[in-house]
C-alpha cells in the first residue's frame, strides 16, 4: 500500500530509520573502541599481571616508564629513528614515481600495476621473502651488491644496517602512496601549467610552482598516514628480527606486545600503550598545526 | 631571397627542443623500467627460490633459473604442516567477516550520508576518530574481554567485531564504512525524496535505488576486505593458539619456525599464499586504483 508522506513524516521516519541503521556500529563503537580505551586506562594504574591479583597504583607504571625503563627508551629511540629515516625516504620515492608516471607515458597502466603489486602481497609472506633476500650468504641483495663491485653487508643481521634495511624493504610498499599521488598529480588543473607556459617558464618551474603547492595537501595526507603507521611497525619485528641484533629494531609495539603477551604484565603494557597514544597524538597535532603554513587548499582553506 | 640565418634559426631551435623533450621521455622511460625491475626482482627471486632443491639454492653465487625444476616444494611444503586446514579456517572467516562488514558498512553509511538524525555527527566524527587510533591501545583490553567471555582460541573475537562495525580488525571497518558513506553522498539526494514521498522506506530506498548504483563501491570494500582479513596477523598470533583453528598466516608463521633453513619449502608456501591475492588483483584492478583514489582524494 502506497501513501503520500508530508515533510515532517519523512523527518520522523529518517530519524527512526537512521538511528536503527547505525545502531550496530554504535554499538560496536562501544564495545570495541570506547570501552577498551577506558579500560586500557584503567589497567595502566595497576599492576596487573594475568594470573594474579592487582592493585591500584596511580601513575607508578607511567613513572616508571619514564624514568627508569631503558628498554622503552631504547624501543623509543629505535621506533623514532625509524620514523624519521623511513617517512622522507619513503615519501620522496613515492613521489617521484608518480610524477614520472604523470609525464603521459605510453603503458601507464602496466607500470601503475607494477609499483602497486608488492603492496598487497601479504604482510607475513614479504617478511618472509625479503628475510631471504637478506640472507648474507645466499640472498639477492648480496648478489646484487657483488655484482656491481660493492662490499656486501649483513644487512638486518647487523646492528647498525637493520634499520636501514627495513627501511628498504618499506620502499618496496610504496605503492598505495604512489596511487595517491598519481589522482593529486592527475587532478592539478592543466590551465595552470598552460598559464606558466605563456610566462616562458620552464619544466622546474612548472613543478615548483604549480607541482608542489597543489599537491601539497595530498603530500599532507600521506605524511600524516606514513607517520603513523611507522609508529605502530611490527610485523618486521615479530618475524624477522625478533627485535635483535642487540634491540636494535626492538620496535615500540613489539616491545609492548611481549610486555603484554609474553611477560604478561597488563597493566604496564597499558601504561606503554597510552604513551605511544599521546606520542602519535602529538605528532599528528604538530603536523596539523603546520600544515598551515604550507598546505595549500584550493580557495584559501577549508 | 630570405637570410638564410632567419630560416634556419627557428627550425633548428624546434628540433633542438624537441630532441631534448625526446630524450627526457627516454630518461623517464629508463628509470620507469628500472624501478619496475626492481620492484618485480624480489616477486621473481621468490618464485626462482620456490622451485629450487636444496642443492642448488645454496650456491654461491646464486643461479637465477632452477635446474632442475623442484616441483616437488610445492606438494611437500603445502603437506608438512596441515595448510588445508589453515585455508579452510581463513575461508570460513573471511565468509563471516565479508558478511558482517558488506551489511553493516552498508547500512551504517546510508544512515550517515543520506538519513537525518540528531547526533549523527558526533557518531560519524567518533567512528573518524577510531580510524587514528593505535591498535596497541585497544588490543590488551580486547584481548582480556575475549578471555573474560572465555572464546579465545575460537573464530568469536576474529569474526563477531565485523557484525559491529569492527571489520576485519578495529578500525578497518570505520575505513570502509566511510569509504561507503563518501560514495553515497555522490548520488543525487532527489532520488530519496521522491521515493519517499511515493511512500518508499529508507530500507526500499538502500535496496532498490542506492545499493544498485553502488556497485563498484561494493566491489571495492569487498576486496579489500577480504585482502585485510587474508592478511591479518596480529589478532590471529594473539587469539589463536591451537593449530587446529590457525589461518593462513598465521600457519606460514609457524611453518618458518619449522623449517627454518628449508628456503625452498619456505618460498613455495609464501608463493601460495600469494598467489590468489595476486590473481584477484588482477581480475579487479580497476576497482583496486578506485578504491584507493577515492580515500586518498577525499580523505
Amino acid at each position: 500500500m502506497r501513501v503520500k508522506r508530508t515533510t515532517s513524516g519523512v523527518l520522523r521516519m529518517e530519524r527512526t530509520w537512521g538511528l536503527l541503521l547505525a545502531l550496530p556500529t554504535m554499538i560496536g563503537l562501544l564495545a570495541f573502541t570506547i570501552g577498551p580505551i577506558v579500560a586500557s586506562f584503567a589497567f595502566s594504574m595497576t599492576d596487573w599481571r594475568i594470573g594474579s591479583e592487582s592493585s591500584f597504583v596511580g601513575l607508578d607504571n607511567y613513572r616508571t616508564i619514564v624514568t627508569s625503563d631503558s628498554t622503552f627508551a631504547k624501543s623509543l629511540y629505535v621506533t623514532t629513528y625509524y620514523s624519521l629515516f623511513s617517512v622522507p625516504v619513503c615519501l620522496a620515492i613515492a613521489f617521484l614515481i608518480a610524477l614520472m608516471l604523470n609525464q603521459r607515458v605510453r603503458g601507464l597502466s602496466v607500470f601503475r600495476t607494477i609499483f602497486y603489486l608488492p603492496t598487497i602481497v601479504p604482510s607475513i609472506a614479504s617478511t618472509m621473502l625479503w628475510l631471504w633476500l637478506f640472507n648474507p650468504d645466499f640472498g639477492l641483495l648480496n648478489l646484487l651488491l657483488e655484482t656491481l663491485g660493492l662490499p656486501e653487508s649483513k644487512w638486518i643481521y647487523d646492528e647498525a644496517t637493520a634499520i636501514p634495511s627495513i627501511v628498504l624493504m618499506g620502499t618496496w610498499g610504496v605503492g598505495n602512496y604512489v596511487i595517491i599521488f598519481l589522482a593529486g598529480l592527475q587532478a592539478v588543473p592543466a590551465h595552470l601549467y598552460e598559464a606558466v607556459e605563456v610566462d616562458g617558464g620552464g619544466a622546474l618551474r612548472k613543478f615548483w610552482h604549480i607541482t608542489v603547492p597543489t599537491m601539497t595537501p595530498t603530500i599532507f595526507f600521506n605524511l600524516v598516514m606514513m607517520t603513523i603507521g611507522t609508529f605502530q611497525a611490527f610485523n618486521q619485528a615479530y618475524i624477522m628480527t625478533q627485535g635483535g641484533p642487540n634491540n636494535s629494531t626492538l620496535f615500540y609495539v613489539y616491545y609492548l606486545f611481549r610486555t603484554a603477551f609474553s611477560e604478561t604484565k597488563i597493566g604496564y603494557a597499558s601504561a606503554l600503550a597510552w604513551i605511544l597514544f599521546l606520542i602519535i597524538m602529538c605528532l599528528t597535532f604538530l603536523i596539523f598545526a603546520t600544515s598551515k603554513k604550507w598546505v595549500h587548499y584550493e580557495g584559501g582553506g577549508r | 631571397m630570405p637570410n638564410p640565418s632567419t630560416v634556419v634559426r627557428p627550425g633548428m631551435r624546434r628540433i633542438s627542443v624537441r630532441a631534448s623533450l625526446r630524450l627526457t621521455r627516454l630518461l623517464i622511460y629508463l628509470l620507469l623500467v628500472a624501478g619496475s625491475v626492481l620492484m618485480l626482482m624480489p616477486l621473481l627471486w621468490l618464485v626462482r627460490s620456490s622451485l629450487m632443491d636444496n642443492a642448488q639454492i645454496f650456491v654461491f653465487p646464486p643461479e637465477w633459473i632452477p635446474r632442475p625444476f623442484q616441483w616437488s616444494n610445492y606438494p611437500e611444503a603445502l603437506t608438512s604442516v596441515p595448510f588445508g586446514r589453515y585455508f579452510l579456517n581463513t575461508a570460513f572467516i573471511e565468509v563471516c567477516v565479508l558478511g558482517g562488514v558488506l551489511l553493516i558498512s552498508v547500512i551504517t553509511a546510508f544512515s550517515f550520508a543520506r538519513l537525518r538524525w540528531p547526533g549523527r555527527q558526533v557518531v560519524f566524527f567518533t567512528m573518524l576518530g577510531t580510524m587514528m587510533l593505535p591498535s596497541a591501545v585497544t588490543i590488551i583490553p580486547l584481548f582480556v574481554l575475549w578471555r573474560e567471555l572465555g572464546v579465545l582460541n575460537t573464530f568469536v573475537p576474529l569474526t563477531v567485531p565485523a557484525w559491529f562495525g569492527g571489520g576485519a580488525y578495529i578500525g578497518q571497518g570505520a575505513f570502509q564504512t566511510f569509504l561507503l558513506r563518501q560514495f553515497f553522498l555522490s548520488i543525487p539526494k532527489e532520488l530519496d525524496e521522491a521515493a519517499y514521498m511515493d511512500g518508499a522506506t529508507p530500507l526500499s530506498v538502500l535496496w532498490k535505488v542506492i545499493v544498485p548504483l553502488s556497485v563498484p563501491a561494493l566491489l571495492v570494500v569487498g576486496i579489500f576486505t577480504f585482502i585485510d582479513v587474508w592478511n591479518n596477523f596480529l589478532e590471529p598470533v594473539l587469539y589463536l593458539n591451537d593449530e587446529a583453528h590457525f589461518t593462513l598466516s598465521l600457519g606460514l608463521a609457524t611453518f618458518k619456525g619449522l623449517y627454518n633453513a628449508n628456503w625452498g619449502y619456505l618460498m613455495a608456501a609464501s608463493t601460495a599464499m600469494i598467489a590468489p591475492i595476486i590473481l584477484l588483483f588482477f581480475v579487479g584492478q580497476r576497482y583496486f586504483i578506485e578504491g584507493i583514489t577515492l580515500t586518498g582524494i577525499k580523505g
